[in-house]
């Protein structure tokens, strides 16, 4: 994440308290896409080729996203999603690969017409016996400007959750080769996912 | 299946429920043979543990057959296994560390929010425990889903009895690691608060660990005197200044190391409103720690405070000056139950732990909420009742 001039400290950007965090964050961007500023980090129990390779197949996400319904590629850069939204609909946007290094970044954007604009960056680092630190930073347009976003919160969609949650599924994934269930029959199983 | 189900405070019922099945592929399915119901069970019996849920399946300490093996299971089926109450991943940093009950992964990823605004960080998941521990089903249950079990179950031999090895699933090891917390040096004098059955395994453990003596505080005139068999000295609070004994029983030094094994009262476990708690930065006190503080009073200077004792929220007027001043060393967490399955079962099987002492009563699990009505109205008399699935209901 870049330092600025006026950060007096090392923390990340997300856990600013300052009005021009955001800006900030979109300045780490090629094509920066949202207003809203999510980030999360997490510790993972294995090597960082091995989830980079899980993460770059995009078509893997909607395993541990709750959220996805499917992301579908279309060529090597560019992939479309759908995604679960309030009351039952669905959202879709093309997103495209803005800038990649292997191992280490992935950034994208929506193209023109998402119906939630949003942009982001999945960083990658070699944790050493730790394992693999992966931050996801995501810039969004929360649909429906501030209602839109209460409703997201009331389904509990809100983005700042979802994503602590999927990159919490990401790990149990790489982890343990599954994603923890308390759901004690396959029917319960199934109307959790749903 | 026929399971002890959660309904609401003092309103436990035994139900019909559908069978668990195989989800994952660590999975397997248990035949339940025995199970407990534990001192912590009471707190939801008595309904202070928030995130219960009507038809929540109870029961944290329980062993079974093997009846059902998912894809990466390395159990086998017909195998007898005792189950950690503990749901820990095994892949993770802690686990690695062996420090499982610190699991990244073993609450399913929505469960993990609440911990982490209460604690910072989420800890394992718990069977039978509230939803707050991951919401799974219990062991009072004629089968049980078990995830991540090729790293939990301990496979027990032929021919050992249920009742020498059930208790490897929690109190058990819960009161060695309480001792061993307390980092015994031989010679020591040692006094433990509480002669549940965590305390009364306290006990035993700090004696083999190699104190000289150890004190066991209790009120309950049974309770000591079953800490008695071990060679302990006792205290019952009732009738005795605790602090006025232990301070004369060990010449004015105070104990090289006590242990805590009381825990909250069952009042106040945390309130509903905690998260809202810390949000507003009010720290109330939710937990009432009497045990705890007298434990740290007593201690002498430059000893080790162990705390196995449960407690859940914050506590007022914790006297951690007395910690400070005197240079006190505490440690406690909840029990790393995996890392220490293959040691105890060899110390059963050599019969240098005794664990049937402790059973009271057997009873069939149709008859649980007889069960628990009589261990919550006279513990006493009741000091552990095992619930017998195959038993005809009384």
């Amino acid at each position: 994440m870049a330092e600025t001039d006026f950060q007096t400290d090392d923390a990340p950007l997300a856990t600013s308290k300052r009005s021009g965090a955001v800006d900030e964050a979109t300045n780490a961007l090629l094509e920066p896409n949202g207003d809203s500023l999510v980030a999360r980090a997490v510790t993972i129990n294995r090597p960082v080729a091995e989830l980079y390779a899980y993460w770059r197949d995009f078509r893997n996400l909607a395993s541990f996203m709750d959220n996805v319904v499917a992301v579908a590629p279309i060529d090597d850069r560019r992939s479309h999603w759908t995604v679960k939204a309030p009351g039952g609909r669905t959202v879709e946007w093309t997103a495209i690969v803005t800038e990649e290094r292997e191992n280490e970044l992935i950034a994208w954007a929506s193209e023109d017409g998402a119906d939630v604009p949003n942009s982001g960056r999945i960083d990658f680092r070699d944790a050493g016996a730790r394992g693999t630190v992966v931050t996801a930073t995501v810039l969004y347009d929360p649909p429906g400007g501030t209602i839109g976003k209460l409703v997201a919160k009331m389904f509990q969609r809100e983005p700042a959750i979802q994503a602590r949650r999927d990159l919490r599924r990401f790990k149990q994934l790489m982890e343990t080769g599954e994603i923890a269930t308390s759901a004690r029959t396959r029917e319960q199983f199934e109307e959790e996912k749903a | 299946m026929r399971a002890l189900a959660w309904h609401g405070r003092h309103d436990v019922r035994v139900d019909t429920v559908d069978d668990p099945e195989i989800l994952n592929p660590r999975d397997a399915i248990i035949k339940v043979t025995s199970t407990a119901i534990c001192g912590s069970d009471l707190h939801l019996y008595d309904g202070y543990i928030p995130t219960m849920q009507a038809g929540d399946i109870l029961g944290h300490e329980f062993m079974g057959e093997v009846v059902e093996i998912g894809a990466k299971s390395t159990l086998k089926k017909g195998q007898r296994v005792v189950v950690p109450f503990t749901i820990s991943c095994g892949s993770c940093y802690h686990c690695g560390k062996h420090q499982y009950s610190a699991c990244d992964n073993g609450l399913p990823a929505d469960n993990q929010d609440i911990a982490q605004e209460l604690y910072g960080q989420p800890m394992s998941g718990l069977f039978g425990y509230s939803h707050m521990t991951g919401g799974y089903a219990g062991g009072q249950a004629e089968y049980v889903r078990v995830p991540f079990s090729d790293v939990g179950p301990i496979v027990i031999p032929d021919g050992v009895a249920d009742d020498k090895v059930l208790f490897l699933s929690d109190i058990l090891p819960t009161g060695w690691m309480a001792a061993e917390n307390a980092e015994i040096e031989p010679g020591d004098t040692v006094a433990v608060w509480g002669c549940g059955p965590v305390g009364l395994f306290a006990v035993q453990s700090a004696f083999l660990m190699g104190a000289e003596r150890v004190i066991a505080i209790d009120h309950f005139p049974r309770r000591l005197e079953l800490a008695k068999r071990f060679g302990a000295e006792t205290i019952n609070f009732g009738e005795t200044e605790t602090y006025e004994a232990l301070m004369q029983m060990t010449g004015g030094i105070g104990p090289d190391a006590v242990i805590d094994s009381v825990g909250l009262e069952a009042h106040g476990f945390f309130a509903d409103n905690v998260v809202d708690q810390i949000k507003a930065s009010l720290m109330l006190g939710t937990d009432r720690p009497h045990a705890i503080r007298q434990a740290i009073l007593a201690c002498r200077k430059g000893g080790r405070v162990s705390m196995p004792g449960v407690y859940g929220g914050f506590v007022d007027k914790f006297p951690l000056g007395a910690v400070m001043e005197k240079g006190l060393t505490l440690k406690t967490g909840q029990t790393h139950v995996q890392h220490y399955l293959p040691g105890l079962l060899n110390a059963i099987m050599e019969d240098k732990i005794d664990t049937e002492f402790l059973i009271s009563h057997r009873m069939a699990l149709e008859d649980a909420p007889k069960g628990y009505k009589m261990f919550h109205d006279d513990q006493d008399v009741v000091t552990k009742v095992v619930l017998k699935p195959d038993f005809a209901a009384a």
